[in-house]
This record gives structure tokens, C-alpha cells and sequence, in this order.
């Protein structure tokens, strides 16, 4: 399955939900926030959050920053 | 007897933002560092309590073990203030905004910004009014960056924007209040904090905008550049604190002719 990552079309097989992704990309206990489709999918919801074919995923966090 | 400072200061004299007390009147950004070490130098020497961080896509395929920025800036102990530095629309603050949201665990206090272009780093003030109105109707407690002009920060309370913050000069330019008279206006207008946003260079730069009646300076150039960045921290503490009891203190009146300190009779020829 192709999943459209931060900007970037990479291949994940065997990956289901949007937890089963983070999971595979080690970002398990990191502090994140998760757009799906354009949606923000809360914490609580990505283990029911099925994934398919071509959608788009952003995984965001916070970096130093102040004004830019 | 002497009276020490901490004795003459006023210990209810705190800034309040969104119904939330704070004994620090500098709030710092937590960019350009060399590294995390030092960022977390840097806050503890300046006596920030409200620190701004950004959101930005997490690197895919980073070292897990990589330190985090919410290591070094606990959640549980600093105000964290999610910015939207880098969005050049309304709808990218918004989304940036609601990602924050999500990140910080419902946390609804937010520094808006929306830039007009990368040259200046000017507010784009129309798309900054309307993406305000989004967000405090999102139930966002929104502190906003913005032009020196007392009109569109007046606008900007009206909305229900818990904190307006005129910049003082461009983004990370160091040049200092450009226009202290406009600051002045905004203070004297506001029904909320009004705090410095950029363009503050030295210690003396912040000590003006707290003489001014601001209620506090926000910046992160001006300690991040600086040959020493965690003695330039506690600088700023200082001057914001200086400038704030010089505030309240009431400075002399301005005169164009001398006016002797010492008696000028009695004199001994």
C-alpha cells in the first residue's frame, strides 16, 4: 500500500491503521499530532483508524521556534 | 532600614494572559540554538515561564533516540505556546493551530502569526483578523502578532484575542521599537496585555518597550544570535524587569535646562 507521507509516497506493507504506522516507523511514545486525509485523528483513535491505498498522512511535532 | 528590591517589588504585580498568572514578563522562543542544551540554558537564564515552540512534519527515519524539544521544555512546568511561524494564509495558522491542539493534549493557548511575505516578515493583517475570528470561535485563546498600528490591534481585542503583540521591528532584524509612539498608543488603547513581538536587538531595546507599559517582550534572535546566548538571557531578564519597575515607578519629567541636585546656596565661598 502507498501511503502520501509528510509530502512523500513510500510503501508500507502489512500496515493497517494509522497506530500499526506509527508503530512501524519507531515513532511509538513520541509526542505527535496525526493528519489523515486532511483530518486530525486524535490519539485515542488511531488504533480504529484504517488506512488505504493513496491517502495522505502528516505526522507533525514541535521544534525550537520563535518567531520564524 | 534599606529595603531590598524583592521587598519593594510588588509580588501581585504579574502578568495575566488568558486568566493564567505569571511572574515572568519575558517570554522566549526556542529557535535558532545551537543546541537543545543550550535552549534549555538559555529559558532557565531568562526566567521564562511562557516559551513558544513550532510545529513542523517530524523527520521520517530520524534517530528515535534523538532528544526532543518537549524533553527539555516540560509541558508540565512552562507554558508551552504553539506558533504559527511560517504560514503565509489563514487556513495554514488554523491547521497549524488545531495540530498543536492535538499535540499539547487539548492546550488552547496559541500564538498567531500570518506573515505577508519572506523579505519583510510583515503581518498579512487582513488574513491575520480572519484567521483570529476562526480560531476564537474554535474555543483558542490567541495571542496575535501584529503590525504597530492601534487600529488593527484594537480590531484584534474586539475578536477576542487574549494578548496583542505589535512588533517592534521586523523578525529577527534587532532593530529595536521603530515606533514607540504607535506602541504607545496600542498600550494606552488596550483592554488586554500587550506584549513586544520581534525586533527587539539588545537589553535596552526590551527595557524601553516595558517603559512603555507593555505588559511583557516576547523574543528569540536577540538571545539566540548573541555571542553569549545564555548572558544575553539573563540581560533581558534584567532589563524587562528594570523597564517594568521603571514603569511603575514614573520616570522625572523630561526639561530642556539643568536643575541642580545639590543645594545652590550655603555655599561655603
Amino acid at each position: 500500500m502507498n501511503i502520501r507521507l509528510n509530502g512523500e509516497t513510500r510503501q508500507f506493507d502489512g500496515v493497517q491503521t494509522l497506530a500499526e504506522l506509527v508503530a512501524e516507523l519507531g515513532l511509538d511514545g513520541r509526542r505527535l499530532a496525526i493528519e489523515h486525509n486532511g483530518e486530525i485523528v486524535p490519539r485515542g483513535e488511531r488504533e480504529s483508524r484504517r488506512l488505504a491505498d493513496g491517502d495522505r498522512v502528516e505526522i507533525v511535532h514541535a521544534i525550537g521556534g520563535g518567531t520564524p | 532600614m534599606a529595603e531590598t528590591a524583592s521587598a519593594i517589588a510588588d509580588p501581585d504585580d504579574v502578568l495575566i494572559v488568558a486568566g493564567r498568572r505569571y511572574g515572568s514578563r519575558l517570554l522566549v522562543g526556542t529557535g535558532k540554538y545551537r543546541d537543545l542544551t543550550q535552549t534549555g540554558e538559555a529559558i532557565a537564564a531568562a526566567g521564562a515561564e511562557i516559551v513558544t515552540v513550532a510545529i513542523r512534519r517530524t523527520n521520517i527515519g530520524q534517530d528515535p533516540d534523538e532528544p526532543n524539544l518537549l524533553d527539555v521544555v516540560d509541558p508540565a512546568r512552562f507554558t508551552i505556546l504553539p506558533n504559527t511561524a511560517g504560514c503565509f494564509t489563514a487556513e495554514d495558522a488554523v491547521r497549524t493551530c488545531r495540530l498543536a491542539r492535538e499535540l499539547l493534549d487539548g492546550h488552547n493557548l496559541v500564538k498567531l502569526e500570518v506573515l505577508g511575505d519572506p523579505k519583510t516578515l510583515y503581518p498579512d493583517m487582513p488574513a491575520t483578523l480572519a484567521a483570529a475570528e476562526t480560531l476564537v470561535a474554535d474555543g483558542f485563546e490567541v495571542m496575535v502578532y501584529c503590525n504597530d498600528d492601534p487600529i488593527a490591534a484594537r480590531r484584534l481585542e474586539e475578536i477576542g484575542c487574549v494578548a496583542v503583540m505589535p512588533l517592534a521591528a521586523p523578525i529577527g532584524s534587532g532593530l529595536g521599537i521603530q515606533n514607540k509612539y504607535n506602541i504607545l498608543s496600542i498600550v494606552e488603547n488596550a483592554g488586554v496585555p500587550v506584549l513586544v513581538d520581534a525586533g527587539v536587538g539588545t537589553a535596552s531595546d526590551a527595557a524601553v518597550a516595558m517603559e512603555l507599559g507593555c505588559d511583557g517582550v516576547l523574543m528569540n534572535t536577540a538571545i539566540a544570535e548573541a555571542k553569549n546566548p545564555v548572558l544575553m538571557a539573563s540581560a533581558m531578564r534584567h532589563a524587562v524587569i528594570a523597564g517594568r519597575q521603571a514603569y511603575l515607578a514614573g520616570r522625572m519629567p523630561r526639561r530642556r535646562h539643568a536643575s541642580a541636585s545639590s543645594p545652590l546656596t550655603d555655599l561655603p565661598f
